[in-house]
């Protein structure tokens, strides 16, 4: 069981913004989703991710690739070449 | 030029944006109006993902699929409507309003790539590219009464798709026919080194519908509990056809099915939580106030421009990879998409295909899911396909309740060949 609190929590986590209304109806749809969720529990969770494989590497070469222009064209508000974002502290 | 309104003529909502004028160029799809998912960039035409937080973005450059048509001469007519970022059965989570079954317009078209389906199935285009991370190509196609394949994971590539869940989502064909979905599928899989979980297989195959000695695998968890009677008799009576065609029929157990779809739904959402991060109003999409702290400004933009599903798999996402939950939901989820694979090694020791309904019902009335789990139960069928990467096509298999019903034959890793010729035999048994 997940409470509003750690529902609130959560949102912080993801950057996601939550309205003091929108708690209660997420936490309990939270709840039902977790419940059923609970199924995995049977699951032996040992050997997972083993599998047998390679990466594929290729040589760091130069291609051509957007310009800044083309980069920064759909950014609202940009500075010097440079994104312009909300102040970290 | 461009219209980023729904037009009058476009009376299911199929389109998000439409382009009145496309040159014809020569090529293997010269002057062949085509509809691409508002998920696949598009150089010079917005790109929305069916979201307000990408509305007023222009790709700068295509999609590997988008050159790829436009190399054949394709006439890019509109970007279709869809579930917001692909989340959703039923196309009524888009920003930009459900689109209609062409079926009957009380209806759902399924979902998330529901308007390329309603395009096709309403004769507006030929031919639509989908993209499918848990079924999204095959249960609009299923619900509409059209075809579609969700390509082996790896076959076609996903750059200049906008991402959700990198480790399920293909691009693939959607069309009215089996024919024109493999003349799609020859274009869509060239090479591209750009997206480094492609190989180079390209898929060049004229559709063979002959299938005598064909081993068709039936799991019985395909025709179980939430499965509707009248759907699974109408799907029975496909396979029958098929039967009778010459393959071989063999009932079979799919247990992982126990788990696939909770697996399912911890690693869609964990991706999307992390992928979706990149949404924050700095680089595209209605700007952010950049006076207020990072934080306090990145959630004001993020609760406003995401709907109501996109924010709740965000949540579930962060809080199924977070600290003390890893293991009880993440972890678990892998080792259950494991058993998933287990599973289709087993049965393709045996057996050439699997088939089953590709939906548990027929398509919904508008409005009529609207608690999270019932819709996300409806994927039960569709997930396994997307966890295992094998490749899935749905074909047209009959109606129930006069709505279409869809047949799913799911093939081996790199044998879409496979899928497409057992579809080409039932479609060519339905109509002789």
């Amino acid at each position: 069981m997940v409470s509003e609190h750690d529902v609130e929590h959560i949102a912080e986590l993801a950057d996601i913004g939550i309205s003091r209304e929108e708690l209660a109806e997420f936490t309990g749809q939270f709840n039902g989703i977790l419940d059923y969720f609970d199924i995995l529990d049977q699951v032996e969770a040992a050997g997972a991710g083993e599998q047998d494989l390679a990466n594929i590497f290729r040589e760091d070469e130069v291609e051509p690739s957007l310009t800044q222009e083309e980069v920064l064209a759909n950014a609202r508000e940009t500075e010097d070449g440079f994104f312009r974002a909300p102040r970290v502290m | 030029m461009l219209s980023v309104t729904f037009s009058p003529e476009d009376r299911f909502h199929a389109f998000i944006t439409t382009l009145p004028r496309a040159e014809p160029e020569p090529g293997r799809l010269s002057g062949i109006p085509v509809a691409v998912k508002d998920n696949i960039s598009t150089r010079g035409i917005p790109t929305t993902c069916g979201s307000r937080i990408l509305e007023g973005y222009i790709p700068p450059y295509d999609a590997h699929v988008v050159s790829l048509l436009k190399r054949e001469g394709a006439a890019i007519i509109g970007k279709t409507n869809m579930d917001e970022f692909g989340m959703g059965t039923t196309t009524e989570n888009s920003g930009f309003g459900p689109t209609l079954n062409p079926a009957d317009p009380s209806r759902v078209p399924g979902g998330s790539s529901g308007g390329s389906a309603a395009a096709v199935a309403s004769g507006m285009v030929p031919l639509a590219l989908g993209t499918d991370t848990g079924g999204s190509i095959r249960c609009p196609a299923a619900f509409c009464g059209i075809t579609g394949l969700k390509p082996t994971y790896g076959r076609v590539s996903r750059y200049g798709l906008i991402a959700y869940a990198n480790s399920l989502e293909q691009i693939g064909p959607m069309a009215r026919t089996v024919r024109e979905v493999s003349l799609l599928m020859e274009i869509l899989t060239a090479y591209d080194p750009r997206d480094s979980t492609t190989i180079n297989f390209p898929y060049r195959h004229t559709p063979d519908p002959e299938i005598r000695g064909t081993r068709i695998g039936v799991p019985e968890e395909y025709f179980g509990e939430g499965v509707d009677p009248r759907v699974a008799s109408v799907v029975w009576d496909g396979i029958t056809l098929l039967e009778r065609r010459g393959a071989e029929v063999v009932t079979c157990r799919m247990p992982s099915m126990a788990y696939a779809l909770a697996a399912y739904y911890v690693t869609c959402t964990s991706e999307a939580s992390s992928n979706l991060a990149r949404f924050d109003g700095v680089r595209y999409g209605p700007p952010a106030d950049t006076r207020p702290p990072w934080h306090e400004a990145f959630q004001e933009r993020r609760r406003e421009g995401f709907g109501a599903e996109v924010r709740r798999r965000i949540m579930l996402g962060t809080f199924a990879l977070s600290s003390g939950y890893y293991g009880k939901y993440y972890a678990r989820a892998q080792a259950a998409r494991q058993q998933v694979r287990d599973d289709f090694v087993r049965l393709f020791r045996t057996v050439d295909v699997i088939a089953g309904p590709t939906m548990p019902t027929v398509a919904f009335r508008l409005g009529e899911k609207t608690d999270p789990l019932s819709m996300y139960l409806s994927d039960i069928l569709t997930v396994p396909a997307n966890l295992a990467g094998v490749p899935a096509i749905s074909v047209p298999c009959g109606r129930s309740e006069g709505l279409p019903v869809g047949l799913q034959i799911m093939g081996q890793w790199f044998r879409d060949e496979k899928v497409i010729d057992v579809a080409c035999a039932f479609e060519q048994g339905v109509s002789a």
